[in-house]
């Protein structure tokens, strides 16, 4: 006799939990669990990277990423406005520069800063300044879309009402518009900078002193001296105490925007 | 009808475009005159409206308020507008400031107030309104009859001499209209020149010294509000009246 939907499902599920439970005892039989404890986590390698992976590395991801995300941020909010200007050479300029730093890798962004551009100008930066620039370069075209949508989604209504007032059009983008717009984005503002703070650890393929490592480099740097992946582990877990509240922060706003008023319905008619 | 000329409008054309929305319009207002434009949807009266203050470009007219000709090129529009109060159907309150803040920005970026004196500006216009207390307040917590009072009271904060109303109870429940209309009639009373886009006729019909009839483009007909919707001479005024005031009870011999 067939079975109902309804207790199919149920066995289905009890068959899953099972198949789950047998899974994780064989792993747990034929595991070497010493091997495994000292290849993943050995507690004096651990203890022998603090404190310095704090007071080095972690400072120096945090400061590499502040400083990319506040170059990333100005430049954004300049292509994002020269993306929404009138004068088309301005509009051309922001697509061509952001389709190119979106379609590149990252890394070639941190080579370049690194190589070519001390030859080309005759600038050299430090390793904060490299981070930054780099960081910033790439992340302003992400940043820059963010913040044209943005803008964007202002509803029209805002910059009539400033303009009736009297506003120019520069002083509304000014007091009314991105305002409105920084709000609207801070989620996924928030997010781009969980994506600074993962990419900072490109830094680590130029040449860093003992003082400039971030938490990858730093990470690595241990494990070449203690074979066990302790440091990385290490490492990522370091990034887990910024990137998890962070992601935490984009939801709450995110539920917080999404959750505000609808605007009355505007004027249909022509 | 008031001697002086606040709000002169000459040959108005506009086009969006292929469709040609007014088609050649004059009309003016006179100072301390209340003026309400009716007529069916898509006629062309908030365009008419917008085209007052230049929220939309004239395709070919004039408009003359306070004796500065607003379609001149080398006109400071900006300068203009701040003697133009406008009040919009969506309210359109600065979501991010509070009641506050959304009557003293423009006074003090625009006019270049200082703080304590926009504020008392600011506080005197909200109570006008009866919202002395909501000045804290953001906009999202407001009712949609408290927002568009809010609205009126931040128009008036710039001390304009001129006032467009742009179907501004069209948005709200039907039991917070009244208040709204209310304030209307208050600054009617107080001699504030006004031109109101509405579809109140109990309103216009108590508060406007001339009623405009748009249709198709066109003013239709003019006159005073009880000439306009009490005996309208047009058969065109007539069925929009007719359909208007008794919707339940249409037919093609309206009226």
């Amino acid at each position: 006799m067939a079975m109902s939907k309804r207790r199919r499902a149920t066995l289905s599920r009890r068959a899953q939990y099972v198949l789950l439970i047998v899974v994780a005892l064989v792993l747990a039989f034929i595991a070497d669990w010493a091997e495994l404890r000292r290849s993943f986590f050995d507690v004096d390698t651990a203890r022998e990277m603090f404190p310095s992976i704090l007071t080095v590395a972690f400072k120096n991801t945090l400061l590499y990423t502040a400083f990319g995300f506040a170059i990333a941020l100005a430049l954004g909010l300049v292509l994002a406005l020269m993306k929404l200007s009138s004068v088309a050479p301005y509009r051309w300029l922001a697509t061509i520069y952001i389709e190119f730093f979106r379609g590149v890798p990252a890394l070639l962004v941190f080579i370049a800063i690194d190589t070519a551009v001390p030859l080309a100008f005759g600038i050299a930066f430090d390793t904060a300044s490299k981070a930054g620039v780099a960081l910033g370069l790439a992340g302003g075209a992400y940043i820059a879309e963010t913040i044209r949508a943005g803008i964007q989604a202002v509803p029209k209504g805002q910059v009539e009402a400033a303009r009736s007032l009297g506003m120019s059009p520069f002083r509304t983008t000014v007091t009314v518009v991105i305002p409105q717009a920084f709000r609207i984005v801070l989620p996924p503002l928030t997010n781009e900078l969980i994506l600074l703070t993962k990419d900072s650890s490109l830094i680590s393929v130029v040449g860093l002193t003992r003082a400039e490592y971030e938490l990858t480099k730093f990470g690595r740097e241990t494990l070449s001296q203690n074979p066990t992946l302790t440091p990385i582990l290490v490492a990522g877990l370091c990034y887990l105490i910024i990137t998890l509240p962070l992601g935490h922060l984009s939801r709450h706003l995110e539920r917080r925007t999404g959750g505000k008023k609808v605007k009355a319905p505007e004027s249909t008619e022509v | 009808m008031g001697s002086e000329i606040a709000v002169e409008i000459t040959g108005l054309k506009k086009s969006f475009g292929s469709l040609e929305v007014l088609k050649g319009i004059d009309a003016r207002v006179g100072r301390g005159e209340v003026v309400c434009v009716i007529g069916p949807s898509g006629s062309g009266k908030s365009t008419l409206l917008r085209c007052v203050n230049l929220l939309e470009e004239p395709s070919a007219g004039r408009i003359v308020v306070d004796g500065v000709e607003l379609t001149d090129p080398d006109v400071d529009i900006d300068a203009a507008r701040t003697r133009i109060g406008m009040v919009f159907q969506g309210f359109n309150l600065f979501s991010h400031l509070n009641v506050l803040n959304n009557l003293t920005v423009a006074q003090r970026k625009v006019l270049k107030r200082d703080a304590k004196q926009a504020e008392g500006i600011a506080l005197r216009n909200l109570a006008r309104v009866g919202l002395s207390e909501k000045a804290d307040a953001m906009p999202a917590q407001l009712s949609g009859g408290q927002q568009q009072r809010v609205a009126i009271a931040r128009a008036l904060s710039m001390d304009p001499d001129v006032m467009l109303f742009d179907e501004p109870t069209s948005a709200l429940d039907p039991e917070l209209v009244g208040d709204v209309l209310g304030v209307m009639r208050q600054l009617a009373d107080e001699g504030m020149t006004m031109l109101v886009v509405t579809h109140e006729m109990q309103f216009a019909r108590e508060v406007a010294d001339r009623v405009l009839f748009m249709d198709g483009g066109y003013v239709v007909e003019e006159g005073p509000a009880e000439q306009v919707i009490g005996s309208p001479q047009h058969e065109r005024t007539r069925s929009f009246l007719a359909r208007v005031l008794n919707p339940t009870h249409q037919g093609p011999a309206a009226g």
